[in-house]
């Protein structure tokens, strides 16, 4: 640790989320408990068939129940494409959605809006209304969906705005090919080459508040968007493309938000409210259930990854070959990029001699995938962690030892990284420190509890990054006011995470105040400055360094106007906090006096605001080890420990770090164990509520301990890297690990349900 | 129909609609800490007291509750904020949907147990999910307030 980290006030300290005790005692801060009673009742009727087109939309009865305000079919809404992705211009997703289309793509997909005064009446007119579909066969299997017959989207006007190999006429939404050195050469020279296939499912970030929006006219005539989402100003250009209305006519902000996990980074509910408004003129506001956040959203792709990996006899891993087919669904939000990160993210946890990465994502008739912490590594990562168990077990190596041998250490250069530099990398003490964790030495691979039970211990290491590198950019705004105290306003969206009280740590660090002392604005597209929003590990390393770099720069604002105020030479006079001094007279001036200058015939300008991008996106890195108990008569997996060592660079509030870290391992034990979207064979989505779709309880695993090794980035505020979702990455490919250890069977789809154990072992036993 | 409830100390008598939710009709009379999280009584954040045991109110009629008591995390500020002092020293109130029912449900715990042991404790609570949290620093949240609670005594 950099001697500047330990002699930190703020920085690293556990200090309370400053929302915290709102949230705690149950006070009105989301979005439904502050909107007034008045608005009008949005929602969509949905289709009922995979692949259909709307032949005709009877409203007559639905129009005359009393209460209902506007129904709106696909003739009603502009026809122009957009794409519902929160991510920068030009959008890497392709243009392939309308607010209401002739052609529904999935079962879920909006048929009509109903607006009405009040929740029975647009309840009631959406079962009157009578749809004449004209139902077309769906393409549902993502395997066959290259080059099928079955288009998803043949429509003329699908539009892809960026070079990602995208083509709408092959049901192609991106296609890449990337490598680095010879890969057949080096693996023809290989004393050992595996090929193995893995298959992630679909999953819902489940977040407990549903996604929502209420919309409003304000005074001057502009559309207000009150919406629970990560990334506002993104929401402001996606609502203009949609309604094909200028940007300066929307203004977007966000209250508290029930979580997100990048569901919130996708635009899911907001069109609908925002274009009810906009044409009747009147507050709306629509609020999923929880089937529609189950059955029409924006979940984890699902990816099958097909890795060879050679190796040396001695374990030394020379050349990792990956194809990735991914399923973005009806629609293309995320499709293009996340797909990216199942290699980039997961290849350069090993120093390789050769790699290649090739990748295509595929249109079917499901509901669209979206942004889902991890955002394609967890995927990639389960498929290459798992591919590099099975080559040590293939080659007699302890798991570990073949990690120790391989892994990337600082400094080293990562080819599939972008060819970026690792700067900062604790990996290998974070993986040392896991193994005594977990007691490795004395427990794997296992021990027979002689009840038909197996303890069994499994190992993975994960990597993300922070921020997209020369792309994102983050900024904050901060400016003094009377008595001395700050404001600090950003784009970026806190949505339980702790983002205002980790910026304002940063803040009061560089200006040497209480935490308390810097009230927190975000975010509003009319009063933050432009930030791309809470997605892609990006906030505390980018809008970070921005509130580090603003802070910085007040400071000096702050000696300028003390000096003036003393007419002392600015160069000569220091800042601590309180006040400004001039060190060689003894004079100064306290912060609160310069609070009040700056509001009194003044020409220094007492408010500032700082944005960056950075050229390089520094990886997280992490280890985990855990400890299973399988029964082999039910196929049961129990977690009973699980212990994980994360290198964020210097945590910024350790206890926040620590609960995200379990946060995103209960979510990973979730994906590994139990979670699972799955379609019948019309293409209906069966988990459609939490009695089918099981979220982890805290009866459903053992205990968690979370550690850190921090390393040091140079170019993060204080050090600090991201720890968002890196901490979902491990728990699938660690318990798969460990389930081998107990059983000698690799699983290589998720989740592990029981049924895969047992049918496994009695094939096994065959 | 005509009802009267007694919500957060005070009674409410009103007409409503015999389909009406009990958790529809707690928000309308301001009891914003009731939250919905999943329609289907598998989340545990519409929990609510109602005569001293704790319900799930998204899955309860409003006119069922007539003649009764119901508390909501409103009528409770003393308890939410000593109990919750502890949850936000840990950092682990996150987002902070799911806290109110998951208050809700330890409140009523606590007044069903002296000292919970941990299967206890995960079993009564095992209906209130979390998806930020992973659960530990909820758990550490409640162990030290029950540390400090037996220090008092």
């Amino acid at each position: 640790m950099k001697d500047t980290v330990k002699n930190l006030k703020t920085v690293t300290k556990p200090i309370m989320k400053k929302d915290a005790m709102s949230l705690v005692t149950g006070k009105p801060v989301y979005m439904d408990d502050v909107v007034p009673d008045n608005c009008l009742i949005v929602k969509v009727l949905r289709s009922q068939h995979a692949n259909a087109m709307v032949e005709e939309v009877n409203k007559k009865a639905a129009s005359m129940v009393p209460g209902v305000v506007g129904i709106y079919t696909w003739e009603d809404v502009p026809q122009e494409r957009f794409t519902m992705a929160g991510q920068t211009y030009p959008e890497p997703s392709p243009y392939d959605r309308l607010i209401l289309d002739k052609h529904v793509r999935y079962v879920g997909d909006p048929v009509a809006i109903v607006a009405g005064e009040n929740e029975k009446a647009v309840d009631k007119a959406l079962k009157l209304l009578k749809v004449k579909y004209e139902v077309l066969e769906p393409l549902l299997d993502f395997r066959k969906a290259k080059d099928n017959e079955i288009l998803v989207h043949p429509e003329d006007n699908w539009k892809s705005l960026c070079p990602v190999g995208a083509d709408n006429k092959r049901n192609l939404c991106a296609s890449e090919k990337t490598s680095h050195g010879d890969v057949e050469k080096v693996l023809s020279e290989c004393d050992v080459v595996l090929e193995r296939t893995y298959h992630t499912k679909a999953n819902q970030q489940a977040m407990m508040e549903t996604f929502r929006t209420y919309c409003y006219m304000d005074t001057y005539g502009r559309l207000n968007i009150l919406s629970s989402t990560q990334i506002v100003f993104h929401v402001r250009r996606i609502v203009s493309n949609a309604l094909g209305i200028p940007k300066s006519k929307i203004r977007v902000s966000k209250p508290r938000i029930g979580g997100g996990f990048g569901a919130k980074q996708t635009v899911v509910a907001e069109v609908f409210p925002a274009f009810v408004t906009w044409v009747t003129g009147r507050p709306s506001k629509m609020i999923f259930t929880r089937e529609e956040s189950q059955i029409a959203s924006t979940p984890r792709h699902e990816m099958e990854m097909t890795v060879r990996i050679g190796a040396n006899k001695d374990g030394k891993i020379r050349a990792i070959d990956l194809y990735t087919l991914s399923n973005t669904g009806a629609y293309g939000e995320h499709g293009p990029t996340t797909v990216g990160l199942s290699g980039h993210k997961s290849i350069p946890l090993y120093n390789v001699e050769a790699f290649r990465f090739d990748y295509d994502v595929v249109y079917t008739n499901v509901m669209s995938a979206g942004a889902y912490r991890g955002y394609g590594a967890t995927q990639g990562i389960f498929a290459l962690e798992t591919a590099v168990n099975e080559l040590a077990a293939k080659l007699n190596i302890d798991p570990m030892k073949i990690r120790e041998m391989n892994m990337v250490h600082e400094g080293d250069i990562m080819y599939a990284y972008y060819g970026e530099k690792s700067n900062s990398c604790a990996l290998d003490r974070c993986l040392a420190r896991v193994k005594e964790m977990i007691d490795w030495d004395n427990k794997y691979p296992c021990r027979d509890m002689g009840n038909g039970k197996v303890r069994s211990v499994g190992v993975a290491m994960a990597m993300q990054g922070s921020s997209i590198s020369n792309l994102d950019v983050g900024s904050a705004t901060l400016k003094v006011n009377d008595d001395g105290f700050y404001t600090l306003i950003i784009g970026a969206a806190d949505m339980g995470t702790g983002c205002d009280t980790i910026l304002a740590q940063i803040a009061a660090e560089v200006l040497e105040c209480d935490v308390d002392n810097i009230a927190v604005l975000g975010a509003d597209t009319d009063a933050s400055p432009y930030d791309s929003g809470s997605y892609a590990s990006s906030t505390t390393y980018l809008t970070g360094k921005a509130t580090y770099d603003a802070a910085m720069k007040l400071r000096e604002k702050i000696i300028e106007l003390g000096a003036e105020m003393m007419g002392e030479d600015k160069e000569k006079c220091e800042f601590d906090g309180s006040k400004v001094f001039y060190p060689e007279s003894g004079k100064d001036v306290s912060m609160v006096d310069i609070g009040t200058k700056s509001m009194l015939n003044n020409n220094i300008t007492m408010e500032l605001t700082e944005s960056c991008s950075s050229p390089v996106s520094p990886p997280p890195f992490m280890a985990a080890a855990v400890e299973v108990e399988v029964d082999k008569e039910t196929g049961t997996v129990d977690v009973l420990d699980y212990a994980a060592v994360v290198d964020c660079g210097t945590p910024i509030n350790e206890n926040l770090a620590r609960v995200q870290t379990e946060g995103g391992i209960g979510q990973g034990i979730g994906m590994a164990l139990f979670e699972e979207v799955q379609y019948t064979e019309e293409g209906r989505m069966m988990n459609n509520s939490f009695m089918q779709y099981k979220l982890p309880a805290r009866v459903d695993y053992g205990k968690i301990r979370v550690e850190f090794e921090s390393s040091y980035e140079p170019t993060g505020p204080y050090g600090a890297k991201s720890i968002g979702e890196i901490v979902i990455d491990t728990p699938c490919p660690a318990i798969t690990d460990a389930v081998y250890n107990a059983t000698g069977l690799f699983i290589r789809e998720m989740p592990i349900t029981p049924e895969k154990i047992v049918m496994g072992l009695i094939e096994n036993e065959n | 129909m005509i009802i009267t409830v007694n919500i957060n100390g005070k009674n409410v008598t009103e007409d409503i609609e015999a389909d009406l939710i009990l958790l529809d009709f707690l928000r309308k009379h301001g009891c914003y800490s009731v939250k919905r999280g999943c329609e289907t009584s598998n989340c545990g954040l519409c929990t609510v007291l109602m005569d001293e045991k704790p319900v799930l109110s998204c899955s309860m009629l409003a006119a069922k509750a007539d003649g009764k008591n119901i508390m909501t995390l409103e009528g409770l500020q003393k308890e939410a904020e000593e109990f919750g002092t502890f949850v936000a020293n840990q950092g682990a109130e996150q987002c902070g949907f799911c806290n109110p029912g998951f208050i809700m449900n330890v409140i009523a715990m606590f007044r069903e147990y002296e000292n919970p042991t941990d299967e206890e404790i995960k079993e009564y609570l095992a209906g209130n999910l979390c998806r930020c949290s992973g659960y530990e620093g909820q758990m550490r949240a409640i162990k030290k307030f029950m540390a400090e609670r037996k220090g008092a005594k």
